[in-house]
């Protein structure tokens, strides 16, 4: 849950290079070699690149490798940038200064952002506004949402993290995320504090809701993938590929995979919204 | 005699290996933190209330509060736990039983963090949540969790130190009439006082040190704590949060939480060390 392998995969793979720059050598390893492709980056997309890749590596045994790493967005796109992985993934879209280091990127499927609760919140509506008050701190209590009296539990993600780049730039917009919230390092720390605290409220990757948590409906609309594809629900973020120079030749036909028919029905019998060629 | 400089040699490039990974160690984390530091100002990292890395915000300070407040608690659960464990295996409880709880102890050691987190995050935080009141990740959670992991370095140490007072001591004690509680209060305690605050300093460096257990039970939050059942987050859980996401000035900033961590442990060791030491003149 909390200790998610990939992370600590990163932290000690960055210790050793931490260790090996100072002793000046540190040779950066290349994305692709050995046989595999790496991709790194967004914890929200990992799940559906593992799904995808698992298929592909039944579909075409002969290909190589499909090796995917957690870490989060940010790490990801400079996973991309740096050749430590051939694909970064992320769960937002890029800003300014990274689209001006020269990075491409493809969207393989587009993700809803659920604000979830406790199943047992009398409160299934919110607005965006009212959202937007809550996570500020403007709004402190379930009474003056018309809920019980009783103090509101936030629960954010960590500096970095897509999802929560995603949420501050699609709700937040000049709000700053109040420094009461809880912070969690992963769409299921969330889920579990969500699922454990009846006073909590928390957003995640609609994919992963599941029966846990209660998804509200934003501004009379509720949380599904159908709701956001006919763009009736707001807060959709896309899962990108991004990558630097040209894709080698078997990390181009991954990624044509990924985005033909039968991948894309995978994303979206999980949850998400496919991408329109 | 071949063989014994074989020998020297290997245990002396082990211990260089020590020395040198240490050098590497902190010549990193320096060449790493020290641009934010010097750029942003190190009064101001340290006192600054708001940390926001992405807008250029470092300040630690309610981080420093939250490690403050954590460490505090698990000192005030641990300590007098601690003590009365290592007083009871020294001086009341039969040989049997104090053989038998002594690797119970160290066994508390070896338990890995992640499963005092979960415990704490699984039994403790519902706890407080439904009892006390609060989200329950908090400081209080926070401090019984790392109240019980500090535990064996109070024990081991502190027992040590009571055996290594002088049997003359109590003797005489014992001799002049005291009973046995009073000579243990009266004499031996004091006699042992440097090696007791020795563990205790240790356990300190312990508690401010963990990551883990602490990320999964204190809430994170980014506020100065004001009550144990404030959520926090400590300086050494902030940087196991977020050291997977920054780049660039966010992550020079960690690496600076990194020195100000790494100056307070060494300075609590250095206390601890010249503790340890007075015992043993004693």
């Amino acid at each position: 849950m909390h200790l998610r392998p990939a992370r600590r995969l990163v932290i000690l793979a960055f210790l050793w290079c931490a260790l090996a720059t100072s002793l000046g050598a540190c040779v950066p390893s290349s994305g692709g070699t050995a046989g595999g492709i790496v991709l790194a980056g967004s914890t929200s997309v990992q799940p559906f690149a593992e799904l995808l890749a698992e298929e592909y590596a039944r579909e075409h045994p002969s290909e190589p490798v499909i090796n995917i790493q957690g870490g989060g967005s940010t790490a990801g796109i400079e996973a991309a940038l740096s050749g430590t992985a051939e694909i970064g993934m992320s769960s937002r879209a890029l800003r300014e200064a990274e689209l001006a280091e020269g990075l491409s990127y493809q969207p393989i499927a587009y993700d809803a952002i659920a604000v979830v609760v406790h199943q047992d919140n009398p409160i299934s509506s919110l607005t965006s506004e009212q959202v937007r008050q809550i996570f500020s701190g403007e709004i402190t209590t379930w009474s003056q949402l018309g809920g019980p009296e009783r103090p509101i539990t936030l629960i954010t993600r960590e500096e970095g993290s897509g999802t929560r780049g995603a949420f501050e730039e699609l709700l937040m917009q000049d709000s700053r995320i109040s420094d009461r919230a809880l912070r969690q390092d992963s769409n299921g720390a969330v889920r579990v504090i969500v699922n454990s605290d009846p006073a909590a409220i928390g957003y995640m990757s609609l994919g992963i809701v599941g029966t846990f948590v209660k998804p509200v409906a934003l501004d009379g609309v509720q949380p599904t993938t159908r709701a956001a594809i006919e763009g009736e629900y707001a807060l959709v973020r896309p899962f990108l590929f991004v990558w630097r120079g040209e894709l080698s030749p078997p990390a181009r036909k991954f990624v044509d995979y990924c985005l033909s028919p039968p991948a894309q029905g995978i994303l979206s019998g999980e949850g998400l919204i496919p991408v329109e060629e | 005699m071949l063989k014994e400089k074989l020998v020297q040699y290997l245990l002396l490039a082990f211990a260089l290996t020590a020395v040198l990974s240490l050098t590497v160690i902190t010549v990193f984390i320096l060449r790493e933190g020290l641009p934010v530091l010097v750029e942003f100002g190190l009064v101001r990292f340290l006192t600054d209330r708001v940390w926001a890395p992405t807008r250029g915000q470092f300040g630690i300070l309610a981080m420093i509060l939250g490690s403050l407040w954590v460490t505090g608690g698990a000192l005030l659960v641990g300590v007098p736990l601690g003590l009365a464990v290592a007083i009871f295996t020294t001086d009341y409880a039969p040989p049997i039983l104090a053989e038998l709880l002594r690797p119970a102890i160290q066994l508390l050691a070896g338990i890995p963090s992640v499963i005092y987190g979960f415990i704490g995050l699984k039994i403790l935080v519902p706890l407080i949540r439904e009892n006390l009141g609060g989200p329950g990740l908090s400081v209080l959670a926070g401090a019984l969790v790392l109240g019980v992991m500090i535990l064996p370095n109070i024990i081991a140490i502190s027992e040590d130190a009571i055996r290594a007072v002088p049997q003359l001591y109590r003797d005489g004690a014992l001799a002049l009439g005291a009973t046995h509680w009073q000579s243990l209060w009266r004499v031996v305690l004091p006699a042992a006082r440097s090696g007791i605050v020795a563990s205790v300093v240790l356990g300190m460096g312990r508690a401010v040190g963990e990551t883990m257990a602490v990320i999964m039970v204190v809430g994170n939050s980014l506020q100065l704590p004001t009550s144990p059942l404030d959520a926090a987050t400590t300086l050494t859980s902030n940087i196991g949060l977020e050291m997977a996401y920054a780049s660039g000035a966010h992550r020079q900033a960690l690496f600076a939480t990194g020195i100000v961590l790494f100056f307070l442990i060494m300075l609590l060791n250095l206390v601890a060390t010249t503790f340890r030491r007075r015992t043993i003149r004693a």
